[in-house]
């Protein structure tokens, strides 16, 4: 007993050992390319540098910088409001859409169907900004649908307009997310025990009540998962940004990642665009971590 | 299952619209494309005469043939090296459960959330310590990094679920941790393996910061980061844009619609896991 307990101990000495070895390699690229520049992304937001010269230590001056630059702070409510549009907006339309097709039959339509809506999910952000940029520009296809419905008075070039500019970038979002949510929901319906529904519509129930019975709390999970993975698209957009707007007209669509990149290269400021880029990082953490502990509480 | 008439029909309504609306900015791109390039055009007219020659000249000024070659390159030094060792370490965590395995663990989780935008400063000093700065190792390493979160999960929770007794049944039959591997290991991981290989292509194509930060020189980018050097090369002519755009995402699109079960299967089980 006691040997057998020897060699296992022994197997699991040299298992560890070799599992250690297999792990290093991974470990070094985590280390070497995300952990080692976060920290010194926290050493360089403590010093006033611009990236050639001497640094100063300047202690916690640049964090006090981020919060008391209107300009700063403009890009991070800019970047909350997007939430409603890269978060909510997809997750509701998707909801709607997912529940109202759930009994369309697994056929080619439906198959075609998800192709379609999985294709902005497919393409590069960059690409979306610039196609977008174009349905808004002047003669763009916006302002073309608007005028032929007759409501000229309406139109404008929707990304130059400081009122519009925000809201149709968010719109941007709106689009690439919706089609994901849509087809993650569906998988999500799929999964819901059948016999619930036919239970809830022989009690009488409604659309609505069985949405909010049945539907809802077994997807559950599914909403936790695209909240998450959409608010870390909000917060942290770049992509859609710089190739349709770069921010303006103004600041009116100034978000973080902009900010940064503009203080860090453009403006050689890189003590405060590295506390910028930490204060970005907690943010969204602040975010993302009560929603997967909330997922997981109501799991139980 | 019951559902009333009214359901379906709004239900197919709605599908309609939102595939529509899904649509109408790529359409609305390729009849962009087909007008005449000097002329600035309306939104929603399909040309009467469609300029097919634009997507020449922008293929020939937009060096189209020298992005697509970079950023496979690109694509080919992160991909192979990324499922690699990201199957190393999964088989590690998940199929020999070293000790430390759950703080490893940890240790990447936290990774998962952190924007690229937070390490986008230090990481272009990093590049030009090391002297990869402007060159593609400087987006290729870093983004092999940034991958392993996920990648190293995504493997970890393919091994967890393979049966010990099947690896224990070939160390009985005296194969090495190593034939095991290759034998009986592998083969089973293929399945997540192609489906990660397709995410990370897909993340490392269209990656657009690290490229535009990192490389000065567009054509040295991906295709995603080459797009900045069309706004500025068509600054005056919507027309070619588009079709230098629409070029530029084809290759993605045809990949997509080739694999596009796995695809839909290996994005939806990544948002699931991630």
């Amino acid at each position: 007993m006691i040997r057998a307990g020897a060699h296992r101990r022994a197997a699991v000495r040299r298992n560890t050992a070799r599992g250690w070895l297999l792990l290093l390699p991974a470990l070094a690229a985590y280390v070497g390319f995300v952990v080692w520049p976060l920290g010194m992304g926290i050493q360089y937001s403590f010093f006033d540098w611009n990236g050639v010269g001497p640094a100063t230590w300047v202690g916690l001056d640049n964090y006090a910088s981020v919060f008391g630059d209107p300009e700063l702070l403009g890009s991070i409510r800019n970047a909350f409001v997007l939430i409603v549009f890269f978060t909510v907006i997809p997750v509701t339309v998707g909801l709607v859409l997912a529940t109202l097709i759930r009994s369309l039959r697994s056929g080619a339509f439906s198959r075609a169907s998800q192709t379609i809506l999985f294709l902005p999910q497919v393409i590069p952000l960059a690409a979306a900004g610039i196609a977008w940029s174009w349905m808004y520009a002047q003669t763009g296809a916006v302002n073309e649908i608007l005028g032929r419905l007759g409501l000229d008075g309406l139109t404008r070039p929707w990304l130059a307009d400081y009122d519009t500019a925000l809201p149709a970038v968010g719109l941007i979002g709106s689009w690439v997310l919706t089609g994901l949510c849509t087809v993650l929901l569906l998988t999500g319906i799929g999964k819901i025990d059948r016999s619930l529904y036919e239970a809830v519509r022989l009690d009488g129930a409604g659309w609505w009540r069985e949405f909010f019975t049945i539907t809802l709390p077994g997807l559950r999970q599914e909403i936790a998962v695209l909240v998450t993975i959409s608010i870390i698209a909000a917060l942290s957009s770049f992509d859609i940004i710089y190739t349709s707007t770069q921010g303006g007209p103004g600041r009116a669509t100034l978000v973080p990642g902009i900010s940064i990149y503009r203080i860090g290269f453009t403006q050689s400021d890189v003590g405060l665009a590295s506390a910028f880029g930490i204060v970005l990082m907690i943010l969204v953490l602040a975010c993302v971590l009560p929603i997967q502990r909330l997922a997981r509480v109501r799991d139980r | 299952m019951i559902t009333s008439r009214t359901e379906v029909v709004v239900g197919r309504v709605l599908l309609l619209l939102a595939l529509a609306l899904t649509l109408l900015p790529l359409l609305n791109m390729a009849s962009a494309a087909l007008q005449p390039a000097e002329v600035n055009p309306r939104g929603l007219s399909w040309p009467s005469d469609p300029q097919w020659g634009n997507f020449v000249t922008a293929f020939e000024t937009g060096h189209v043939w020298r992005l697509m070659g970079s950023s496979l390159l690109i694509v080919l030094g992160v991909v192979p090296a990324a499922l690699l060792i990201a199957t190393l370490a999964g088989y590690a965590l998940g199929s020999l459960r070293v000790r430390g395995g759950g703080a490893v663990l940890l240790f990447l989780v936290l990774g998962l959330t952190i924007p690229f935008e937070a390490l986008i400063i230090p990481l272009y000093y990093q590049a030009e310590a090391l002297g990869t700065l402007n060159t593609r190792w400087a987006v290729i390493l870093p983004l092999i990094g940034l991958f392993m979160p996920f990648s190293v999960f995504w493997m970890r929770a393919h091994f967890v679920n393979v049966p010990p007794e099947l690896s224990e049944a070939a160390r009985v039959d005296g194969a090495g941790l190593w034939q095991e591997f290759r034998r009986i290991q592998l083969p089973l991981a293929t399945p997540a393996l192609s489906a990660l290989a397709i995410l990370l292509f897909l993340w490392t194509w269209n990656q657009f910061l690290l490229p535009v930060v990192l490389i000065d020189d567009p054509l040295n980018r991906t295709a995603a980061g080459a797009l900045t050097f069309f706004q500025g090369q068509y600054s005056l002519s919507i027309p070619l844009l588009n079709a230098g755009a629409l070029i530029v995402i084809t290759p993605v699109i045809i990949v997509f619609l080739i694999f596009q079960r796995q695809f839909v299967k290996a994005l939806l089980q990544g948002a699931v896991k991630s």
